[in-house]
């Protein structure tokens, strides 16, 4: 029963971490960033629902309503001023740039909200769906049904729209794309944009499950990396398998044997896959190759 | 025109002159006569902080600490007869940057004295270039076992021990209560870690037994598995070895889980006052336990004008100062005490006046330094939450007032009066 039940939180919360990876993995896919701030506006998208819920006494989920357009404005912000000016040296400087927004954001966010522990609070935050012997906290279950509803958003944009069409010919092959009319700098902008607006998602879901201060973006960050390393670099679905298997295995692993295990038993699985595939589970061999 | 061998008349003239008005300038600037009223050189003091990463919480109260001792020692006349000047750096948490940090203070801005970084984790590297260049490393908040079992003669720790900080409750459990299977787990560091474990193994020979033990690593964020197994064993009592979020997180897992144990204590988490509260809500804090080495309201010396002066730097109240501060600030007062007895600012013979048994006096009680550098005179108190109120509980017959211990926790969300 307790192996079933690390089973069951392992697919809820490896949704909200999938959900989280797909920003990331979509952002490299399109631009060749690896935005590493993604950590630091988690947390900002944590301490902005956080302030709307102390001061406005907005509903957490309500609360998404402002800081998703919030962040996904300054995604496009950070796109327009930052990275579209980097002429050369772009994936190297492109990093440093991310790296110094995460910086920047950390020092904002521990000046204006000190660096003590907070946690957003609603009401039914400690409830939770029992089901014979098994347990199902509430917040893991709304959270998961949001992270597939817009993780299916995604793929519906990007798969069923014009504007998918072009931020795929993006990914594959940018200067082609380029050739055939498609404003490679808006689709950038945009993506880049939709990836930061996930992380305000990600960042309210992650402040109802763990308390946080400016510096909790150094736990997320690797974690990410990892999953969209296993899914392989721009795929969503590979980011949605890889986040659940992650968390499966580790939840698994640290209820059966030892939580110390969780992390080392799926880093051995990733690597071993690494060398199968080393493109991931599902990226594709050579499509950055041009 | 004749040359002596001090230069022409003329130029010989030109350079007394010179070194009259020199003298007169360095004289009113008080640069080349000292006198009785000039001001006395400060006495430097290098600390390393953490002000961002995993310990910016807890790094940026130890810094208000040891601000709050300077500010306190010098108005009590500073050390010498000379003020206090602390110099910090910023270690981000990294036991890299705390070595570059310590080399620096010592090496480069020679400061007289050291005092140590927050953390067990840190305080090992810091203590051995402190030892390296004949420092002495007193600290506060660095006491896992660890750091004295190293062999080195320059560290001390003016708080009680990792090792020893849940034994009083350990021992009173023992003493009142029938063996019963207890649920452990543990973040996976080396000052939480033996916390645990000591008092696990106290209660073993006890004849308690073990109904889960889970160490988990540093890093982990989802805290479910680890609760659910805790809950799943059904044991009345939870011993919990956790920093402040996992603690935080571990408590609303149990509350999702509907796991309600009788007793519970966490190593950290519910000694940080307000974020404590805010975190888990005061409607859930009846009854949670966590150790401490300080008592809020104790008379010991230098105890309420730390409390008032930290209320009137940093505002707040007596219940929301971090547990760092007067672990940093005893660094400080028994820094001060030494030095004054030694009489001279070297580290060397304050280290051999150190290792004599002398005993010295904190907001946190007696110190008193065996052989490793541990504090064998400290006397862990355990705090509870009762009420909405952070009350000491334990120990019993100890020189402090106690409340009663509330020996059965009631259910989760039903604080009284809340």
């Amino acid at each position: 029963m307790l192996v079933l039940q690390a089973i069951i939180e392992g697919v809820l919360v490896g949704g909200f971490y999938a959900l989280m990876a797909a920003g990331l993995t979509l952002v490299f896919g399109v631009m060749d960033i690896v935005n590493f701030a993604i950590g630091a506006l988690i947390v900002l998208g944590a301490y902005l629902s956080y302030s709307l819920t102390i001061h406005f006494h907005l509903d957490p989920f309500v609360s998404l309503i402002f800081t998703t357009p919030l962040m996904t404005a300054l995604g496009m912000f950070i796109y327009v001023f930052l990275i579209k000016p980097i002429k050369t040296n772009k994936v190297v400087m492109s990093l440093l740039t991310m790296f110094a927004v995460a910086t920047l954001i950390e020092g904002i966010l521990d000046i204006c909200y000190n660096s003590g522990f907070v946690q957003i609070h609603a009401s039914y935050i400690n409830n939770s769906l029992r089901i014979g012997k098994l347990n199902f906290p509430l917040i893991y279950v709304l959270s998961f049904l949001l992270s597939a509803f817009l993780l299916s958003c995604l793929y519906f944009v990007t798969y069923r729209t014009k504007f998918g069409r072009a931020l795929r010919a993006s990914m594959q092959n940018p200067v082609a794309a380029r050739l055939v009319g498609i404003d490679t700098d808006r689709v950038s902008m945009i993506t880049l944009g939709i990836g930061i607006g996930l992380a305000a998602i990600g960042g309210m879901i992650f402040g109802t499950t763990n308390a946080f201060n400016a510096s909790s973006s150094y736990d997320i960050i690797s974690r990410l990396l990892v999953i969209v390393i296993l899914g392989g670099f721009g795929s969503v679905g590979g980011a949605l398998v890889a986040a659940i298997f992650m968390l499966v295995i580790q939840d698994v692993v640290a209820v059966v044997w030892s939580p110390v295990w969780g992390s080392t038993a799926f880093y051995m699985i990733l690597m071993v896959v690494l060398l199968v595939r080393p493109q991931g589970l599902f990226g594709k061999k050579g499509v950055r190759a041009q | 025109m004749h040359i002596s061998r001090f230069g022409s008349v003329a130029s010989r003239h030109k350079v007394q002159l010179g070194a009259a008005l020199s003298a007169v300038a360095l004289a009113v600037t008080g640069l080349a006569v000292p006198n009785a009223t000039a001001a006395p050189k400060p006495i430097t003091i290098g600390i390393s902080v953490s002000l961002s990463g995993d310990f910016s919480g807890d790094g940026k109260a130890t810094q208000q600490g040891y601000k709050i001792w300077a500010t306190w020692q010098n108005a009590h006349g500073g050390i010498l007869g000379r003020p206090v000047v602390l110099k910090f750096l910023s270690d981000a948490s990294s036991p890299t940057q705390v070595v570059t940090n310590y080399q620096k203070f010592i090496t480069s801005d020679k400061v007289d004295f050291v005092l140590g970084p927050y953390s067990t984790k840190l305080t090992k590297p810091a203590s051995d270039i402190a030892n390296r260049y004949h420092y002495v490393m007193l600290e506060g908040i660095g006491g896992g076992p660890s750091v004295f079992s190293r062999g080195l003669k320059n560290v001390f720790d003016v708080s009680a021990s990792a090792t020893y900080q849940l034994v009083t409750y350990a021992k009173w459990l023992a003493a009142t209560q029938k063996p019963q299977p207890i649920a452990y787990a543990t973040m996976d560091d080396p000052f939480i870690q033996p916390m645990v474990d000591f008092a696990k193994a106290y209660l073993d020979k006890k004849g308690f037994t073990e109904a889960v033990y889970k160490v988990y690593p540093a890093e982990t964020t989802d805290f479910s598995p680890i609760a659910s197994a805790v809950a799943a064993s059904g044991a009345k009592i939870a011993i919990l070895g956790t920093m402040p979020p996992d603690g935080y997180a571990m408590i609303q897992n149990f509350i999702q889980a509907k796991y309600n144990p009788e007793q519970l204590i966490l190593a950290s988490g519910p000694d940080q006052g307000a974020d404590f509260t805010k975190s888990v809500g005061v409607t859930n804090t009846e009854g949670i336990m966590v150790p401490n080495t300080w008592i809020p309201t104790s008379n010991y010396p230098g105890n309420k004008d730390m409390v008032a002066l930290y209320i009137k730097t940093y505002g707040g109240d007596i219940n929301s100062i971090n547990a760092d501060v007067p672990e940093a600030f005893a660094a400080g007062q028994v820094l001060a005490q030494a030095v004054n007895k030694v009489g001279s600012t070297s580290n060397v013979k304050l280290q051999a006046y150190l290792h004599s048994g002398a005993k010295f006096t904190s907001v946190q009680g007696p110190v008193q330094f065996a052989a490793d550098g541990e504090n064998s005179g400290a006397a862990p108190y355990v705090f509870q939450w009762q009420k909405g109120q952070y009350v000491p509980v334990l120990p019993l017959g100890g020189p402090d007032k106690v409340s009663p211990i509330e020996t059965l926790r009631p259910a989760w969300g039903t604080t009284p009066g809340m």
